[in-house]
């Protein structure tokens, strides 16, 4: 057991245009270092004065050695994230929550799907495929955006190609764009899914994942081996303040990362 | 104490107890208040039993005893002038343990860099006298779900770790009381350092009082008692034996964990939904609740900020918001998030029940939103779909 810790200073160390709304930030210590991160779990990102708020490690080492997380603005807090520069300061805690069960994946063909954002915490998990190839079977990546300018990662996405097989589908297309249209799903269709031997891993919004998984299941796939990432609220990340339950999960403690064969039923119920 | 008082024999008094009057529990006060306590119990003010610091034991609220029903809350004279005689307040313990507001770390820009300082201002020592074997087991679910888990909340726990806990069993349950249906009262279970019950009768206004740690023997050591009489003893046990079948109210007899998982989709919540105002109130008086959000402040310098912990109810909309609206936007939603939390997965979470059966709830809802009653409801809907009670009804 540990005592809640507050937050320990953080710098920015760099960062990049992912899309219009979308950047990643680049944190190293600015003292103490917090615990290593696995793929899947979130730290609370503190901006000064504004508020803190939950964010996946959307890589475990990024060019200057730090932690990147990738945030979108949809309010005060993402947006004054997206507004530092390199050498600005932030709070950071965790390593929180359960990240993917990557050790269930060994040995399996390892199918990700990620809508929108939903990518960055499972950027992780390609890397950490890619470093040991050799333990998985054959890695495909799904990703839907509601425009193609909503695409994160484009550059690193064209760089996994050869080793990865990636599809991509828009909600709406723009002019010039070549690639599919349509829900996330549909691309499903596109594999040559071998349902005994696959390990899901899918974030993005709760509709899509409950999709997702469903038509997983009804392939074949068995539903433990379908994980998924759920998002509530989240003020403490330390099972105290109440806001993230889900049923009888507490999801900052229980999850984010949960198996679909746990909350298949809690996800059919309406605003539980 | 007189030369020739009857003074504390440690080992057979420990369990058989001492017995002390009015000037016993005026004693205890003082003693306590010279320890260096705290002393915080129930006083009568605005028409209601308060927890407030005591500086004396005359403000406990002697001849005042309390009226309950759904949706009221009434003081009433009582002729046998009794202190402890009343059933839950508008507060509990919470209020001090786990405070409605905390300032939980500071943080200043300092030479383009960032320092972090958690506060550490020193807890009151308290002694909490009254304290309900409800409230009891209250403050023990509270300690598991903020200290047992993998992290520990060092602000509750330093508050709690100092707190001496005077626990004065039931003899007056209220109408809306149901602790013998949750196991939680009226008979004082583990965690006392003091342990009290009150006698008011034809010999005398006294109080039965045993001690359940190392400290609570030395403070008992050190008041006017005498060791405790056969009768006393047995008109003490006597009153909280009757209380236990004096409930209010009593929850269905029933797997409540069973209950709440496998009835979220019963008609019953559309008709709470249609009576609940989404106040709040019934968390607030809960003595178990937890849940707080989080406010950041700077101040006119910008280069000072700080992190401020405050009570949150589920039944607020912007519990759970989330970026394109509330998860649970309707009343029903969360109606049921409140009461299939405390009666079912509260289990899951922290391994027992949230709910201690101390009626607070079902007082102070504006509306008198029943939780028994509402379990109840909840229970006579899955008999009716049972295929025995379907093919009875032919
Ligand atoms: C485990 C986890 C991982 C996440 N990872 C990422 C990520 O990698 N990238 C990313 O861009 N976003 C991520 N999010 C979502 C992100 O935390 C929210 O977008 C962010 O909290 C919104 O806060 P805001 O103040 O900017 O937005 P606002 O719209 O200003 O917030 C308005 C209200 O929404 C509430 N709110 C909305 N979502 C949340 C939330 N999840 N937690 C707390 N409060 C919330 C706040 O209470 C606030 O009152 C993650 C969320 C979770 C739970
Ligand atoms: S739910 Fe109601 S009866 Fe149960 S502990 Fe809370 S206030 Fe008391
Ligand atoms: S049940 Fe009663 S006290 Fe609780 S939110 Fe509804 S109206 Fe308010
Ligand atoms: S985020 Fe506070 S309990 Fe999970």
């Amino acid at each position: 057991m540990t005592t809640v810790p507050p937050p320990l200073p953080y710098r920015v160390a760099g960062t990049s245009a992912e899309t219009a709304d979308t950047r990643s930030i680049e944190l190293v210590p600015a003292g103490r270092a917090l615990p290593p991160f696995a793929p899947g779990q979130f730290a609370m990102i503190y901006a000064f004065g504004v508020g803190e708020v939950p964010v996946s490690a959307s890589a475990l080492r990024g060019r200057h050695g730090g932690l990147v997380h990738t945030v979108r603005a949809v309010g005060a807090v993402s947006a004054a994230l997206c507004r530092l520069r390199p050498g600005d300061n932030v709070g950071l805690s965790g390593p929180y929550g359960t990240g993917w069960d990557l050790e269930a994946a060994v040995g399996h063909d390892v199918l990700i799907v990620a809508g929108g954002i939903g990518l960055a915490p499972l950027r992780p998990v390609v890397h950490a495929v890619l470093d040991r190839q050799a333990a998985y079977g054959p890695l495909a990546v799904l990703v839907g955006a509601r425009t193609p300018a909503d695409l994160v990662y484009r550059d690193e996405i064209a760089s996994w190609s050869g080793r990865v097989r990636v599809e991509v589908t828009v909600d709406r297309p723009a002019p010039g764009w070549r690639g599919a249209v349509g829900v996330v799903t549909a691309l499903l269709d596109r594999l040559d899914l071998r349902p005994d031997r696959t390990c899901a891993l899918v974030c993005g919004p709760e509709v899509m994942m409950r999709h997702t998984a469903r038509a997983l299941v009804s392939r074949g796939v068995v539903p433990q081996r379908v994980q998924v990432s759920l998002e509530r609220t989240m003020h403490c990340a330390t099972g105290h303040c109440g806001h993230c339950q889900l049923g009888p999960l507490l999801l900052c403690r229980d999850g984010p990362v949960v198996g679909y064969d746990r909350v298949a039923h809690l996800l059919l119920v309406r605003e539980l | 104490m007189s030369a020739d008082a009857d003074v504390n024999v440690s080992r057979p008094l420990a369990c058989e107890g001492l017995v002390m009057g009015k000037e016993g529990v005026a004693a205890l006060v003082d003693v306590l208040i010279r320890r260096g306590f705290t002393v915080v119990g129930p006083t009568a003010r605005d028409g209601a039993i308060v927890l407030a610091e005591l500086r004396s034991a005359d403000e406990l609220p002697y001849g005042w005893g309390v009226e309950l029903e759904a949706g009221r809350y009434r003081l009433r004279e009582r002729f046998d002038g009794a202190a402890f005689a009343n059933a839950a307040g508008p507060q509990s313990w919470k209020s001090f343990l786990h405070p409605a507001r905390v300032r939980e770390w500071s943080a200043d820009r300092v030479d383009g860099g960032l320092v972090i300082t958690a506060d550490q201002a020193a807890p009151p020592r308290y002694a909490f006298l009254g304290v309900r074997p409800c409230d009891l087991r209250a403050i023990a679910v509270q300690d598991r779900v903020l200290t047992g888990g993998a992290y520990r909340d060092s602000g509750y726990e330093g508050r709690r770790s100092g707190a001496l806990l005077i626990v004065v069993e039931c003899t007056e349950p209220g109408a809306t009381c149901f602790c013998v249906s949750m196991g939680t009262g009226p008979a004082a279970g583990p965690g006392y350092d003091l342990v009290m019950t009150e006698v008011a009768d034809e010999d005398g206004h006294r109080f039965w009082i045993r001690s359940g740690s190392r400290e609570g023997s030395e403070i008992l050591a050190e008041l006017p008692a005498r060791p405790a009489d056969p009768e006393t003893r047995e008109t003490a046990r006597a009153g909280v034996t009757a209380a236990a079948d004096r409930m209010g109210r009593t929850m269905p007899e029933a797997d409540l964990r069973e209950l709440m998982a496998g009835t979220l989709d019963a008609p019953r919540w559309d008709d709470v939904a249609g009576r609940c105002l989404t106040c709040g109130n019934c968390t607030m008086v809960c003595p178990t609740c937890f849940c707080t959000t989080t406010e950041d402040v700077t101040d006119l310098t910008g280069d000072h900020a700080e992190r401020w912990r405050l009570w949150d109810s589920c039944f607020d909309l912007a519990f759970s918001q989330l970026h394109g609206g509330p998860v649970r936007a309707s009343s029903r939603s969360r109606y049921r998030q409140w009461m299939t939390h405390k009666l079912g997965t509260w289990y899951d979470q922290f391994g027992s029940s949230g709910c201690v059966g101390c009626g607070r709830c079902i007082v102070w809802c504006p509306v008198g939103i029943d939780i028994t009653e509402e379990a109840a409801a909840l229970h006579d809907w899955t008999q009716s779909r049972t295929p025995a009670t379907e093919s009875e009804r032919g």
